[in-house]
């Protein structure tokens, strides 16, 4: 890739990453040779569809995947502070693990103890990395509750989670994600559970927290609109792979690969009328059986003979930091005018 | 036109809970209070509003899945909530549902072919030797090969398996289609190719639906007219190039700027609005959504006098006291 000499180095890197996971149906191979950079205070939109691989890379981060079925294969780095995750012993990996890099998940329901207070839940994130007391804990945890907007923090803290709504729920998670002051946030769908009008409130509370904190967030979604309002830069994921990486700028004015554009023109809009949406044909093959050659080969437009066979790398773009994992790159003169 | 479809005053109250050994007194859950619309013959009107505002239960009780509390629902000139078990159930045919979650309203242990089937075979339209002609005729339609016939549901993605849930629904023939959440639960790239199917087979058939929604980008493109209900009532109701160019309710207002934009440079003029949805135990007085609204001309009015729907035109119709007056 064509990196600026004027990009601070990156704070967390992914390189070559394979999570595999074996299956009654043969080895699932969920994420295959992932690399991708996360820099100081960027958030980073990794976006894909439903088995793309974007959540298994997230759980990766973390070492969160289930073991077995699933296995990093070595080989894999994940490079933090000089150091890869990968190679952790379990108490190293706690320490890093909510403290310098969180996670917020998608089900906020779900991600909470429903036999626990919320102010409970915080406080004993502040009382396991922190140090504090019992009654520090807690004064920590309203004040956390407060900061994110959850009004009425001093009697809230006291209820559980069936008492909160999915947005409170929400806030009260990145409450937790959010008291050690993590230099990496990785968010997990964080809105998709939830309302729009809510959905709106969570997004404006992240957008403040980064700013005011200056982490990187790393924020996972399937939304291109999310993404074009929040993102810095673009990673696509497709079958396993990352299959364009863009700013956000580029990926949404001259997207490089065809699953990209497809993408794109399949996002409903407010501004158009009743009209054709172009879906891509077809659906995402299963991980046991990604095709041969370029995986988004059997639903692309544009596919010859050399993306049946041989499998494309990232190629860079014309734009500085754009690649895609396409053929097209090297012979533009292939690409086929979009149809009427 | 007449309309194929006539709703007047729909109320849909559930028993509260009593409490522990019923000593509570009980607050109905008021879920639908007071719903009206209309929806022409090969016309699409989608109901949208957020979770709990009660646009599920709207379409439950026009199928009469759940008993209404109040109201009348008129099809074709039939009185629906009025007829008796044998003339539903021959209704039914022409009134179908379409349901969020394909995998959760299929059956796993039937097949594609035996699924389709079992509407023909319940209202008795087609006889067993005619059964498999049918069923690929209808896979055909829904953009299915024939093929598909002996698979199960767990071999179908998500998107194969929708298609398999609207084949069922159209083996009947039916006129009004409920559409519930169709596409929610589909990839982007699939929602697009259901949701042109569902376009195409209105046309060909020529039906009538009505569309369950939560995305308002998904209902720009499929709908004529637009109901946004909050909190149990119809907020705002009118045709969709007016509601999505003009919206007169601030809660249709902050719901269409919070919808995400894919597009980088757009302006972004995102109305936040604070708190939850109401309890549907206890909704607010006056106006139910008064006490989020940002409206700057908000006053004690809004908190003690219900607003009625009010005609701004244009078959534009919004339930707020200043409604009329720019945000």
């Amino acid at each position: 890739m064509s990196e600026t000499a004027a990009t601070p180095p990156p704070v967390l890197s992914i390189r070559d990453l394979k999570t595999y996971f074996v299956t009654g149906a043969g080895t699932a191979r969920a994420v295959d040779g992932v690399s991708l950079d996360l820099r100081p205070g960027e958030t980073l939109g990794i976006v894909g569809e439903s088995g793309s691989g974007k959540t298994v890379t997230s759980l990766s981060i973390l070492r969160l995947i289930p073991e077995p079925p699933g296995h990093i294969m070595p080989g894999s780095l994940i490079e933090f502070e000089g150091r890869n995750l990968l190679t952790l012993s379990p108490a190293e990996l706690r320490a890093v693990r909510g403290n310098q890099i969180a996670m917020v998940f998608q089900e906020p329901m779900s991600s909470l103890n429903p036999v626990f207070t919320v102010g409970d839940q915080i406080a004993e994130v502040a009382r396991v990395h922190l140090g504090l007391s019992k009654p520090e804990a807690w004064i920590r945890a309203v004040d956390m509750l407060n900061q994110v907007g959850v009004p009425d923090a001093d009697a809230r803290a006291y209820e559980y989670p069936h008492q909160l709504s999915g947005g409170t729920c929400q806030r009260v998670m990145i409450a937790m994600a959010l008291m050690c002051r993590p230099k990496i946030l990785i968010a997990d769908e964080p809105t998709t559970a939830l309302d729009v009008t809510v959905q709106a409130q969570i997004l404006e509370l992240l957008e403040k927290t980064q700013a005011d904190m200056g982490m990187a967030v790393m924020l996972i979604t399937h939304d291109l609109g999310i993404v074009a309002g929040a993102a810095d830069r673009v990673v696509v994921m497709y079958a396993g792979q990352v299959v364009e990486t863009s700013a956000t700028r580029d990926l949404f004015a001259a997207p490089l690969h065809p699953y990209t554009a497809g993408l794109l023109a399949s996002v409903p809009r407010l501004e158009s009328g009743r009209g054709v949406l172009k879906g891509i044909p077809g659906s995402v093959p299963p991980a046991t059986d990604w095709p041969p050659g370029c995986r988004f080969h059997p639903r692309c437009p544009h596919a010859w003979d050399r993306c049946r066979t041989e499998e494309p790398p990232l190629l860079s773009g014309p734009r500085p930091g754009q690649s895609a994992r396409c053929w097209l790159v090297q012979e533009p003169a292939r690409r086929k005018p979009p149809a009427p | 036109m007449s309309a194929l479809v006539q709703v007047d005053g729909l109320v849909k109250h559930y028993r509260g809970s009593r409490g522990w050994l019923g000593l509570k007194p009980s607050a109905p859950v008021r879920a639908v209070d007071g719903v009206s619309f209309s929806i022409d013959a090969g016309k699409t009107l989608a109901l949208v509003g957020e979770t709990g505002s009660g646009k599920t239960t709207v379409g439950r009780t026009l199928l009469r899945l759940v008993e209404p509390t109040e109201g009348r629902f008129t099809f074709d000139g039939l009185d629906v909530f009025r007829l008796s078990s044998g003339p539903l159930r021959a209704l039914r045919r022409s009134m179908q549902v379409i349901f969020q979650d394909p995998s959760g309203s299929l059956n796993p242990r039937m097949t594609v072919g035996d699924a389709i089937a079992e509407p023909l075979i319940i209202h008795r339209l087609a006889a067993r030797p005619e059964r498999p002609a049918r069923v690929a005729e209808l896979l055909g339609e829904v953009g299915l090969d024939p093929s598909f016939a002996p698979r199960y549901p767990h071999e179908l993605s998500g998107g194969q398996r929708q298609r398999v849930g609207i084949a069922r629904a159209l083996a009947v023939r039916p006129r009004f289609l409920i559409c519930d959440e169709p596409v929610t639960a589909l990839d982007v790239s699939v929602q697009a190719q259901v949701l042109t199917l569902l376009r195409d087979l209105q046309r060909t058939h020529g039906l009538t639906y009505l569309f369950i929604a939560h995305d308002l980008a998904v209902v720009r493109h499929v709908a004529d007219d637009v109901a946004v209900m909050y909190a149990g009532q119809i907020v705002e109701r009118g045709p969709t190039d007016r509601i999505y160019s003009s919206p007169r309710h601030p809660y249709t207002r902050a719901l269409l700027s919070a919808v995400p934009v894919p597009d980088p440079d757009a302006p972004r003029s995102r109305i936040v609005l604070s708190g939850d949805v109401p309890s549907p135990t206890h909704p607010p007085s006056g106006c139910r959504f008064h006490p989020r609204c940002p409206h700057p001309l908000k006053d004690s009015r809004c908190a003690s006098e219900i607003p009625g729907l009010e005609d701004f035109g244009g078959e534009q119709w919004a339930a707020c006291h200043f409604g009329g007056k720019p945000m």
